[in-house]
This record gives C-alpha cells, sequence and structure tokens, in this order.
C-alpha cells in the first residue's frame, strides 16, 4: 500500500515562469513528511507535481522526474489519469461534490473506475472508509444526507475518507486544516497519526507547531528574492529541523525571523 | 422618483454635520435610495406586465370561452384549440430533443475542451445565431431544409413506416414538398440553439475550480469530470436555459407559420402533409380573416399558450425545488 515518493531534478514551470528549481528529495512510506516554508515558495506546487494535478492548470509543466517506488510518473506512457487514482489528494479548503450525498462522496471515487459493486460491497466502503477517517459516528445516521450540510471538520475528513476509500499508496494534504477551527484541526491531525500507519503522507502546512506535532520529516521550501524560483533549502528529520538546521534561513525561518 | 430626490436633498445636511442626529439619518444614503428605488421599481415593473398581459388575454377570452359553439367562427372553443395546443407542444418537444443535447455538447466544448481563442471564435458565432430574425430561419426552411431533408423523409417512412412503435411517428405518404412538424421542429431547434448553448456554456464555467479538482485528483477523465462536477453543479442553470429556449419554441410563430401547411389533427405523424399546426402559428395565420368573436377565440387560443408555458416553468421549478439541498447552493 504504502511507496516510496523519489522527487529526482524537478523543476516545476507555469509557462514562462520557473516556479520551484531542482528539487531532490526522497519521501519514506509509512510517515509524514511536512512541506513549510513562506507563501509563494512553490511548495504546494511541489505537492501538486507529485500527483500530477499541476499540469491541469493551462501552460504549466514539470521537467525532472517524480519516481513512485521507482516508477518514472511522468514517462510518456504513463497517464496522469491512473497516477492520481494511486495518489490521493486533500485541498485547502474542504470540497465534498456539493450534488451527493455523503454515502456517494465516498463512493465517487471507486464508481469512476467504471466498477460495478455491489450495494453489500459499497456499504462496507462506506463504513470502512468514514472510520477510517474518524467520521463514522457522526454521520452513520445521516448518509443520504448531502455532504455540504456538515461542518467544516467533517466535510474535510469527509474528503480524506474520499481519497481514502480508493485505498491509494500515497495521501497528499494540501493545508487541510488552514479553514477550519482549532478543535477540528485537532482532529485531523489525530487522524493523520493514525493515516500514516497505511499510507505515505505528505502535508503542506502554513502552521508550523502544526508541522512539529504530526510530521516524521520537514522539508522548508524558500524564495531567494521575489521572482526567483522557490528552493528546497533543507530536509531531514522534523526534530533537528526545529531544534538544531543546519541553514540560516531555516533557523530563521523556525523561530519568526523572516530574512 | 420626484419623492426619491425629495428625501434625498433633505438628508443632505443631515450627512455633512458631525453631530449624532447624522448617525440616524445615515440609511438614507442618497445612492442606495436611487439604487433601492430602481431594482424594486423593475421588480415591479415584471409583475405589473405580467399581470396588464394576463389581464388582456383572460378579458378578451371571456366573451369565446362563454358564448355558444354555434355563435362561434370557428366553432365549439376546445374542439378547434385543442389541436394546436397539441401542435404547439409536440413541435416544442420535437425541437427540444434535437437542441438540448447538441447545445449542452456544443457549450461543454467551448468550456471544457476547445483551445481559449477556438472557444471565443465559436461562443461569438453562436450569439450571431441568435440574432437572427425568425422570418429568415423561416424562408431557409422552406427553401432549403425541406427540399434538403426530404429524401431523409422517405428513407424514413420506407424502413420505418411499418414498424409497430415506430410506425406512429414515422408512416408515410412522405410530404411531397417536405414542411412537415418535423422540418418545423428542426428549424426551431436551430432557433433555441443559441439560448440554450449560451447560457449553459456560462453556468459551466461558473463551475468552482474546487469541484472540478476533487475530481480530478480522484483520477477522473475529463469526461468523468464534466459528469461528477460539472453537470451536476449546472443542472439547475440548464434547466433555466431549457425554459427560455421552450419559451421560445413555444411561442415561435413566423418560422411555423412559414414551413407548416397545417391542418387540425392530433397525431404524432412526422413525415405526413397533415400536420397540426401550432398556436402562435394559428393566431397569425387566421387574424387576418378573424371577425367579431373569432378574433376572442384567437385570443382565448393564446391564453392556453400562456397557461402552457407556466404549467411547463412552474413544474421545472418544482423538480429544481425538490433538489435543492443537493444543489450546491450552500
Amino acid at each position: 500500500m504504502s511507496k516510496r515518493i523519489e522527487l529526482k531534478d524537478l523543476n516545476i514551470f507555469y509557462g514562462k515562469f520557473h516556479a520551484v528549481k531542482s528539487v531532490n528529495m526522497t519521501i519514506e512510506p509509512r510517515a509524514v513528511t511536512a512541506f513549510i516554508g513562506s507563501s509563494g515558495c512553490g511548495k504546494s506546487t511541489v505537492l501538486r507535481s507529485i500527483n500530477r494535478m499541476h499540469e491541469v492548470i493551462d501552460g504549466a509543466y514539470v521537467e525532472g522526474q517524480v519516481l513512485l517506488d521507482g516508477v518514472d510518473l511522468y514517462d510518456k506512457a504513463v497517464d496522469p489519469v491512473r497516477v492520481r487514482r494511486h495518489i490521493g489528494m486533500v485541498f485547502q479548503r474542504p470540497n465534498p461534490f456539493p450534488t451527493m450525498s455523503i454515502r456517494e462522496n465516498i463512493l465517487a471515487g471507486v464508481r469512476l473506475n467504471n466498477t460495478k459493486i455491489s450495494r453489500s460491497e459499497a456499504d462496507e466502503l462506506v463504513e470502512q472508509s468514514l472510520r477510517g477517517a474518524n467520521l463514522w459516528n457522526e454521520v452513520k445516521d445521516r448518509l443520504d444526507r448531502p455532504g455540504s450540510g456538515l461542518s467544516g471538520g467533517q466535510q474535510q475528513r469527509l474528503c480524506i475518507a474520499r481519497a481514502i476509500a480508493v485505498s491509494p499508496d500515497v495521501l497528499l494534504m494540501d493545508e487541510p486544516c488552514s479553514a477550519l477551527d482549532p478543535i477540528s484541526t485537532l482532529a485531523i491531525e489525530d487522524l493523520i497519526k493514525e493515516l500514516k500507519e497505511t499510507y505515505t503522507v505528505v502535508i503542506v502546512t502554513h502552521n508550523m507547531q502544526q508541522a512539529a506535532r504530526v510530521s516524521d520529516s520537514t522539508a522548508f521550501f524558500n524564495l531567494k528574492a521575489h521572482g526567483q524560483p522557490g528552493e528546497l533549502i533543507e530536509y531531514g528529520p522534523t526534530e533537528k529541523i526545529f531544534h538544531n538546521p543546519d541553514q540560516k534561513a531555516t533557523e530563521d525561518y523556525i523561530t519568526g525571523r523572516f530574512g | 422618483m420626484s419623492t426619491t430626490d425629495a428625501e434625498a436633498t433633505t438628508s443632505q445636511p443631515n450627512d455633512t454635520t458631525d453631530d449624532l442626529t447624522s448617525l440616524r439619518h445615515s440609511r438614507r444614503r442618497f445612492g442606495d435610495k436611487v439604487f433601492k428605488g430602481i431594482s424594486s421599481g423593475s421588480g415591479t415593473l415584471i409583475l405589473v406586465i405580467l399581470a396588464a398581459v394576463a389581464t388582456f388575454l383572460v378579458g378578451l377570452s371571456i366573451p369565446a370561452l362563454t358564448a355558444d359553439a354555434e355563435d362561434l367562427q370557428y366553432g365549439e372553443f376546445w374542439s378547434y384549440a385543442l389541436p394546436f395546443a397539441f401542435g404547439t407542444v409536440w413541435a416544442a418537444t420535437l425541437a427540444m430533443v434535437f437542441a438540448v443535447p447538441v447545445a449542452i455538447g456544443i457549450a461543454l466544448f467551448i468550456s471544457h475542451y476547445a483551445p481559449r481563442r477556438l472557444a471565443q471564435g465559436l461562443g461569438y458565432i453562436i450569439d450571431l445565431l441568435a440574432a437572427v430574425p425568425s422570418v429568415v430561419f423561416g424562408l431557409w426552411g422552406i427553401n432549403t431544409l425541406a427540399p434538403m431533408m426530404r429524401p431523409l423523409y422517405v428513407w424514413l417512412a420506407d424502413n420505418f413506416g411499418e414498424l409497430p412503435v415506430l410506425g406512429w411517428f414515422f408512416t408515410g405518404p412522405v410530404s411531397g414538398t417536405g414542411r412537415t412538424i418535423l422540418t418545423a421542429a428542426l428549424v426551431l431547434a436551430v432557433m433555441v440553439l443559441p439560448i440554450i448553448t449560451a447560457i449553459s456554456r456560462e453556468v459551466f464555467l461558473q463551475t468552482p475550480r474546487l469541484h472540478e479538482e476533487a475530481s480530478l485528483a480522484l483520477g477522473a477523465t475529463r469526461w468523468e469530470m464534466i459528469r461528477q462536477a460539472v453537470l451536476p453543479f449546472g443542472t439547475p442553470g440548464i434547466v433555466s436555459a431549457c425554459m427560455l429556449g421552450l419559451g421560445r419554441a413555444l411561442g415561435e410563430t413566423m418560422a411555423i407559420a412559414m414551413v407548416l401547411s397545417p391542418a387540425a389533427v392530433i397525431h404524432f405523424e412526422l413525415l405526413t402533409s397533415s400536420n397540426p399546426n401550432t398556436i402562435a402559428g394559428n393566431i397569425a395565420l387566421a387574424f387576418p380573416e378573424a371577425f367579431g368573436l373569432g378574433i376572442n377565440q384567437l385570443i382565448a387560443t393564446g391564453l392556453v399558450l400562456f397557461i402552457i408555458t407556466l404549467a411547463v416553468n412552474m413544474t421545472a421549478r418544482w423538480v429544481l425545488s425538490r433538489r435543492k439541498e443537493f444543489s450546491g447552493a450552500n
């Protein structure tokens, strides 16, 4: 289930704009890796290039390699649609499909593969996914109600349940708590710690305490100057990045001194 | 308007003084007043216009509806009006069957498939099509479409005319001119196409990026993404677009009056030379020779058309409201 991701000399572009410069890193399976850095430094862009969501924007493209257990996701023979079925994603703002019920939201990914599943299998998958997202007890009596009727935190957990329902290898999270209140945030963070038992989890966050709380490794991205491409400055165990970073830029960012 | 101006001038000094009494009058800003006046005025105006039309129709219909059948120019009212009511609904339904899938296809192509430049050009052409007068479509229907379609009609009648259910629609003999209800419906379809396309395109473009990405990130192909995110989100808009298109199809007069050679019949035959006329088409054809209660009788058929349109619209709204909590409006 859980797979290793390697980024090799990854350069990311929006048309003529060079957004991220030569990223090299290895993301370990069964662990949480956090991407931190100031706004516009390219951490979300790197995250979106891992499941090839970057290229859905007009004119956006990537140079270099992203390897999932050794398979280059940017190989010409690879279908981006299949990549996304293996690498799930949770977005900054909860985005359950508003026209679907809670149950249908969970099954949305499975239905895509044109696979027919029986009602009992579907029931089981819905329960299992919602339990996996710590949401089952809150919604089990209203599975046929619209997902948009839930609170923000519940909607975000619904989105996580939807992502894990297709049993991906990797779970990407793009600032999943930035639109949530502290209690919902805590619920998601607890969930992330459970999810890493099964999945490779990569999370982008603006909240440094959150990175420190949930992640095993941390990558710090930064810009040399405005208009320059973002770069991976330092990458290592979270403990080390937060207490004894090698780079001065990392230390400045962690301690709140931007330079 | 004059009251608005008067209040505005009296509130002016209060706005400029610094004492606390100005707080009490702060709600009476001049711009707000004017804007509120204009918008609620426009809203009321629509109701007034609708009420005026309804009053006109009902008022002038009553003499025809209450008169004895032998006094009426066209005989008993309902046996006179029913074939036209049927023809109206039948022609409009056929037109929608042809137009809606094509319109949604074009709208999706423009919003989600075509390169930006092509999409802009195509959108412009579609808007242009909406500006063609219906008389021109009528001429095109008679002179080009009808003769062009006739060989196809003959083929349809030969191959499907004898079959059990399809025979109701495709039975012969095929009209010699090709000016049948099917031709009329095709002309109508071309006429309503731009309306439905233009509105659907705008609605599809409004699909939140977030929902499209949710679908793509689950591993949807573009078509799956459209089915999962774009179409469900756009459903109320598509229905509104169809209602506007249907409104035009139901009420279209010129093109129908020109293309059809009408008869007072109720049947589903698409290819024969006996075709039910529509209410609007019939009013246009019969009005020059109508006199006395005959005029009231024609207006009464207009009232029937008004009621049909109203009923269709209300049904559509009712269907949508049942799915309201799933509409994505929140």
